[in-house]
């Protein structure tokens, strides 16, 4: 077993990935993920691999683009309004079926916002983002253990499913130090015989592309990636349950949310209110039956979340609004405390007896 | 007895431009330069929006379509991951000097070895004929249908100048396709380009000065015509800079 | 057992290196832990301050509001921080800089002039080292063990000199009366 180590969360996304075989990254400075760049400036010219400054968060996902194409295992990452700016080239890449890593580390928004940590940009994460009939799938870290876990695992299923994958973290997931373990090995690589390498004169050209004039094959071709991420949904969901087994009051969160969350669920128990905790490590695929379930035996829910309200709306399609859902929430990287959340909760537990 | 054949480098597929266009030229002289030094099976060709979108269906090597104005970012990216194939785009105006302006001037700054084909026939083709950042003063268009008045839309970009002013690039030349002449000197121009990536010598860009009858509302003769007396004054042809002769001469 | 420790000052103190020295020291003792840095501009000559969790059990929320342990390197942290630590917590002031005392009669104040024995030391850049020296000595959250060991994992191997004026300085805060 690996020795464990201290590393800030964006420096462990980079070696989780140099460990995943990526040996390209392109980026573009933004707090606070820089430390992703800064360690890939690093490390990448040692191990003969590439980091790449580009001239624009629009250019350095094009180049992603350009080496997924060639079936490299390639990232890039960023921060909220730099994740805007990639949102064409991640579209482009959905659309040509490519598997590559993008990463988030969430900011306060909408437009320039702040630089504290956030989380809404749900909605563009798991909703689209960019145009067109398309998913990511969305990973959402809670711990530094997961940072570097969570980026290979994402890694892994772009290569399986030929799809973008993101990471979705915040400015504290980046920020903060925790003991990891960073495995020694990862999986296989996977056979791309779709990537454009050179015909070798041996095969008919490859193509890379998103465009389909006509309409009947354009349609078809988007049938087809809805069933493949039938498949994701079937078989990739990810989430982790925490005092559920009695619980009468069920609080949902990811990421910073849900370590907040964790004190307050306990702290809750201490008073003797019923509560648990559901995490979704995937946002996209959303744990839909968990939820589901959950509603048949909780009272409520309380969704705890660094934005206006946005996953809460999958909270709501999830359990069919049959039981009430209330919000618990911080803007703008304001981060909500564990008192905060616990008032929600005892809140939401007189009401709802 | 040699006769006349379709490069290799090109598919069967039938080209689906206008009468007169002469992009068919110029993909054939890619094509050819492709089939003189060999290198089909290892290169990968990055096809633009515009007029040559389709350009992935033409070329018979290994082919990438692009986002508006990002074949250079993306021709970066495949040169990075593999750095011993040839990496060509194949860009028009619209695609290289407005909106991928800053993938252009960036990919040449940093001396990528890749190879960069630019058709600049001053407007924009595929939807129908608006303003190009290359269309000349007083030229009309969709967009400028008094035609481009300079205190209001602005200069050309002459391309070539612009990024020979840069100490980045390895080799800039613009050459037309107008005549024979002319077609034969671009054929070589677009060969070098191709041999300087080979021998790892960065970034080249020929500039092809090329007409667009349709949308210029010319016969096909008429618009080579215009070429020779409005464009190619304009953007005057030869080489704009060759790193490697400059410093051959200085030794 | 959880400890909650928030180290709080100027940027330029040393505030984040002594949350990151507490951090490692964790890790060699086997600790449950996390380190949060406040980020941004204000690392860069404004207030600057940092959250420590050392527990035996796996840390919930990193972020620290309500210390057991407080480490104020300038007035507007105590301030700032006074009312937020929790009842009985271990509140340390450096004294060069802060003029007032600890208002709260529940919690326990240490009074170091780390400044300027970190001064008077030749070492004027690590007073946060000697508070650091002090808070443990005091609060025996870890062992004044293997500090060397730690120190290695933080301070560049190039900058030897360095190690030697932190243990310096760790020695004079944890030797410290008063």
């Amino acid at each position: 077993m690996a020795e464990k180590v201290l590393m800030k969360g964006n420096e462990a996304i980079a070696e989780a990935a140099i460990k995943a075989g990526c040996r390209l990254y392109f980026g573009y400075p933004i707090t606070p993920q820089t430390e992703i760049a800064a360690y890939m400036a690093k490390r990448m010219p040692k191990i003969g691999g590439t980091f790449l400054q580009a001239e624009s968060e629009v250019s350095a996902i094009n180049m992603v683009y350009g080496v997924a194409g060639a079936g490299f295992r390639v990232m890039t990452s960023s921060s909220s309004p730099g994740i805007s700016l990639k949102q064409e080239g991640i579209s482009y890449i959905a659309g040509a079926d490519l598997p590559a890593l993008i990463v988030n580390v969430q900011r306060g928004g909408p437009g320039l916002g702040g630089i504290q940590p956030s989380q809404s940009d749900y909605f563009q994460a798991t909703k689209g983002g960019g145009h067109g009939d398309y998913h990511l799938i969305v990973l959402a870290p809670a711990s530094v253990q997961e940072m570097a876990d969570l980026t290979i695992k994402a890694f892994d299923l772009a290569d399986k499913y030929r799809v973008p994958t993101m990471l979705l973290a915040d400015g504290t997931m980046g920020q903060m130090m925790e003991p990891v373990e960073l495995p020694e090995t990862t999986s296989e690589p996977v056979e791309k015989p779709w990537a454009v390498t050179g015909t070798k004169m041996q095969r008919k050209h490859n193509i890379i592309n998103s465009l389909y004039l006509n309409p009947e094959l354009l349609e078809k071709t988007n049938f087809e990636r809805f069933e493949r991420y039938k498949q994701i949904e079937q078989n990739e969901v990810m989430f982790e349950e925490y005092m559920m087994d009695d619980a009468e009051y069920c609080v949902v969160a990811f990421g910073i949310a849900a370590r907040v969350s964790k004190n307050a669920v306990t702290a809750a128990r201490r008073k003797g209110i019923k509560v648990g905790l559901i995490r979704p490590i995937t946002l996209w695929p959303f744990p839909v039956d968990v939820l589901k379930k959950a509603a048949d035996k909780v009272k409520g829910f309380v969704s705890v979340e660094l934005s206006m309200g946005q996953m809460i709306e999958d909270i709501k399609l999830a359990t069919e609004c049959r039981r009430p859902v209330v919000l618990c929430n911080r803007s703008g990287g304001m981060i909500p405390t564990p008192e905060h959340v616990l008032e929600t909760i005892e809140n939401l537990a007189k009401e709802n007896k | 007895m040699k006769v006349f054949e379709k490069p290799k480098a090109l598919t069967d597929a039938p080209f689906h431009y206008c009468p007169g266009c002469t992009h068919g030229i110029i993909h054939r002289l890619v094509a050819e330069a492709i089939d003189e030094l060999g290198i089909e099976g290892n290169t990968i060709g990055v096809a633009p929006v515009g007029c040559a979108v389709m350009a992935y269906d033409y070329f018979a090597c290994d082919m990438v379509e692009a986002a508006h104005g990002r074949a250079p970012a993306i021709a970066t990216g495949l040169k990075r991951a593999m750095p011993d194939n040839i990496i060509f785009t194949y860009q028009g105006d619209g695609d290289l000097a407005s909106i991928g302006m800053a993938e252009t001037v960036h990919a040449a700054t940093r001396n990528e070895n890749i190879t960069i084909i630019f058709v600049n026939n001053a407007i924009y083709g595929m939807t129908g004929g608006q303003m190009a950042p290359t269309s000349l003063p007083g030229q009309v268009t969709q967009t400028s249908p008094y035609g481009r008045d300079l205190s209001n839309q602005g200069y050309p970009i002459r391309v070539s100048e612009l990024l020979a002013s840069l100490d980045g690039p390895e080799y800039i030349e613009r050459v037309a396709v107008n005549n024979v002449k002319n077609v034969r000197n671009a054929k070589k121009a677009i060969l070098k380009a191709f041999k300087n990536q080979t021998e790892k010598k960065g970034f080249s860009l020929i500039e092809v000065v090329s007409s667009c009858p349709t949308n210029w509302g010319m016969t096909p003769q008429k618009a080579l015509e215009w070429v020779e007396e409005k464009m190619i004054p304009y953007y005057p042809l030869g080489v704009y800079k060759d790193r490697s002769a400059e410093n051959k001469e200085e030794k | 057992m959880t400890t909650q420790i928030l180290i709080a000052g100027f940027g330029g103190q040393g505030v984040l290196f002594a949350g990151k020295f507490i951090a490692y020291k964790g890790l060699v003792e086997g600790k449950e832990l996390s380190w949060l840095p406040s980020y941004g501009p204000e690392m860069r000559g404004g207030t600057a301050n940092c959250s420590v969790i050392l527990s035996d059990e796996p840390v919930g929320s990193p972020i620290v509001s309500e210390p057991d342990v407080l480490m104020v390197m300038n007035l507007p942290s105590l301030d700032k921080y006074e009312n937020a630590a929790v009842k009985g917590a271990s509140i340390f002031v450096d004294s060069t800089l802060i003029g007032r005392k600890v208002v709260r009669d529940d919690v326990k104040a240490f009074y170091i002039p780390a400044t300027q024995m970190a001064i008077d030391a030749g070492v004027p850049t690590l007073a946060n080292m000697i508070m650091v020296g002090k808070m443990l000595k005091e609060t025996g959250v870890l062992s004044f063990e293997n500090t060397v060991e730690t120190l290695k994992k933080i301070v560049s191997a190039k900058r030897a000199e360095l190690l030697d004026m932190n243990i310096k300085a760790l020695e004079a805060g944890y030797n410290y009366k008063g």
